[in-house]
């Protein structure tokens, strides 16, 4: 996608977020049982979920994932609601896993991409937003350019926001995608110490991921050229209190942050990065900080590799570890329909209804 | 509270947490009598599948598997089933996460018995035929159910009852059992009237 998109003026900003986490509305979280998304309405991002509100939608996922595996995969939970699909940017696996989610789960799910939409001919944002709130949908998964840029429809429609992407910001489904994975091998998240190298400073999946890990009590080591680091985060310390993400160690080398790891975690690198001046070269990348038999081997045996796809096989991750018995990649791809199941089935069908 | 003469099973008592309705023994005793009568009323078909609806269900279709086993020396299929994604009252269903539905390789043709702890409204048996019919054909549907409480809000009727309970709304049965809670025992508690109506509703 190009910079010709419609941009309101609220998402103008990097990082701009229209209301903070803890949305306006909100019921008070309950103090019952477990309750799964006690009083969210939507799902922006992992860091404002309570730790038994995550484990509340990776169990359901296991539920969901058995009803995948069923010769009959179609359930009326979600029979006669609407969930969009808006999608800014390209996407393959995300948009797809969400429609078979909710097709699964018995909605209908009407796809809307950017070049096929009123975007091409120039509405705003906003406009979208009423338009889609005039249809009475129950549900709009959104990817954006910007980040932000759910945060600001979540403030104008009745239906419940699923961020699946904004910017560099947040994509809280992969996050939860990637627990649901490390849980399903290990049976807990606490303790395990998970190494996550590439692009640190751009990757929306990394940031949703740093902060889900760290609710569930996993160590958090990444890795990545200077250049591709956060600020506050310095090689060779940890982030300091009061800044996002403390916590998290930062490795000197992929060696290092590899070392006794029960998680490796290979980022995707855009070439544009490279372009950018952020890279020195992608040879000299892959050399430094790809993933590859020898540096995974520095890990705990049967350590798991992730990659929250799609690969640049021999550039962040080499080709025999990427396919190797190690590799939960397609499990990543699997798992993420049954998350994505879980979302929709909290957020939609147990919707309180709103101003009816 | 008391009132020895209303429990013909067991010793009448009551503990902290209600009047006792069936103890230890008498839930081993229901048990026993149901696997009996289940298996008259099947003929003893080897066919059978006993699949319990979670989460309380299934610990109860797993004893009642192993009374079965005790007394043909065969053990049934069991299964485990969670209706909640058919239910009729998704706002409050989909507050609690979604269990794994287990049921054997094939249920078509089969004698099926679910199970479950407390038959209340009956609207959870109505999502869990629905349920099972995804899965295949079942010759029959059975139903067998620890407590039976009243108030049904359908037209569905138990098949096999370990104990009938009258209440009133604003009462619950509790069924606690050894593999979740630590111990074997249903009693009745009373519950505020908002809490039995959002109950109702769960």
């Amino acid at each position: 996608m190009t910079q010709t998109q419609a941009r309101p003026p609220a998402v103008a900003g990097p990082a701009v977020k229209a209301t903070p986490p803890g949305q306006a509305g909100d019921a008070p979280a309950g103090g019952d049982q477990p309750v799964m998304f006690a009083g969210q309405r939507h799902l922006l991002d992992v860091d404002t979920l309570s730790p038994a509100e995550v484990t509340s939608i990776l169990e359901s996922a296991e539920g969901m994932a058995e009803v995948l595996s069923r010769d009959v995969r179609k359930t009326p939970a979600l029979r006669g609601k609407t969930v969009i699909t808006l999608f800014y940017e390209a996407s393959t696996r995300t948009r797809v896993s969400f429609e078979q989610a909710g097709k699964v789960l018995g909605a209908d799910v009407i796809n809307v991409t950017a070049d096929s939409s009123s975007v091409k001919k120039g509405e705003s944002l906003l406009n979208t937003a009423l338009t889609l709130r005039a249809m009475h949908v129950d549900a709009i998964v959104m990817r954006h350019p910007h980040s932000g840029a759910p945060y600001f429809v979540a403030d104008h429609v009745d239906a419940s926001v699923i961020n699946a992407g904004d910017g560099t910001h947040a994509h809280p489904t992969q996050a939860l995608v990637d627990l649901y994975t490390i849980r399903r091998h290990f049976g807990r998240l606490s303790g395990l110490r998970v190494a996550i190298i590439g692009d640190i400073l751009y990757s929306r999946v990394v940031r949703s991921d740093m902060h889900g890990l760290r609710k569930m009590g996993a160590e958090v080591v990444v890795c990545g050229p200077r250049t591709l680091l956060p600020p506050g985060f310095a090689p060779g310390e940890t982030v300091p209190e009061g800044l996002p993400f403390q916590g998290v160690r930062v490795a000197a080398s992929a060696d290092e942050a590899v070392e006794g790891a029960d998680v490796v975690m290979a980022l995707r690198i855009q070439s544009e990065r490279q372009s950018a001046g952020h890279l020195p070269d992608l040879r000299e990348y892959s050399a430094r900080w790809g993933v590859n038999s020898r540096r995974l081997s520095l890990a705990n045996p049967g350590a798991l590799l992730m990659h929250p796809g799609p690969m640049n096989e021999g550039i962040e991750v080499s080709s025999d570890v990427a396919h190797g018995a190690q590799s939960v990649v397609e499990e990543q791809v699997a798992n993420g329909v049954a998350v994505r199941m879980a979302v929709l089935y909290a957020l939609v069908a147990g919707k309180r209804e709103i101003g009816q | 509270m008391g009132g020895a003469a209303a429990l013909p099973l067991g010793e009448s008592r009551t503990n902290s947490s209600g009047r006792v309705l069936l103890t230890a023994d008498d839930m081993r005793r229901a048990l026993a009598r149901i696997a009996h009568e289940v298996l008259e009323r099947n003929q003893g078909s080897r066919q059978l599948v006993v699949v319990g609806i979670q989460t309380r269900g299934v610990h109860i279709a797993r004893r009642l598997a192993d009374n079965i086993e005790r007394i043909e020396g065969w053990r049934p299929e069991a299964g485990a089933l969670d209706p909640r994604l058919y239910r009729d009252d998704p706002e409050s269903a989909a507050r609690h996460p979604v269990r794994p539905t287990q049921l054997p390789k094939s249920i078509e043709g089969r004698p099926v018995i679910l199970v479950d702890d407390v038959l209340f409204t009956g609207r959870t048996i109505r999502a869990a035929m629905d349920a099972l019919l995804d899965f295949g054909r079942a010759s029959r549907i059975q139903l067998a159910v620890l407590v039976d409480r009243g108030h049904r809000e359908l037209p569905i009727r138990p098949d096999y009852v370990g104990k009938n309970v009258p209440t009133a709304h604003d009462e619950r049965v509790q069924v606690r059992l050894n593999e979740v809670d630590g111990e074997d025992s249903v009693a009745l508690v009373r519950v505020s009237p908002e809490r039995a109506e959002q109950e109702a509703r769960t």
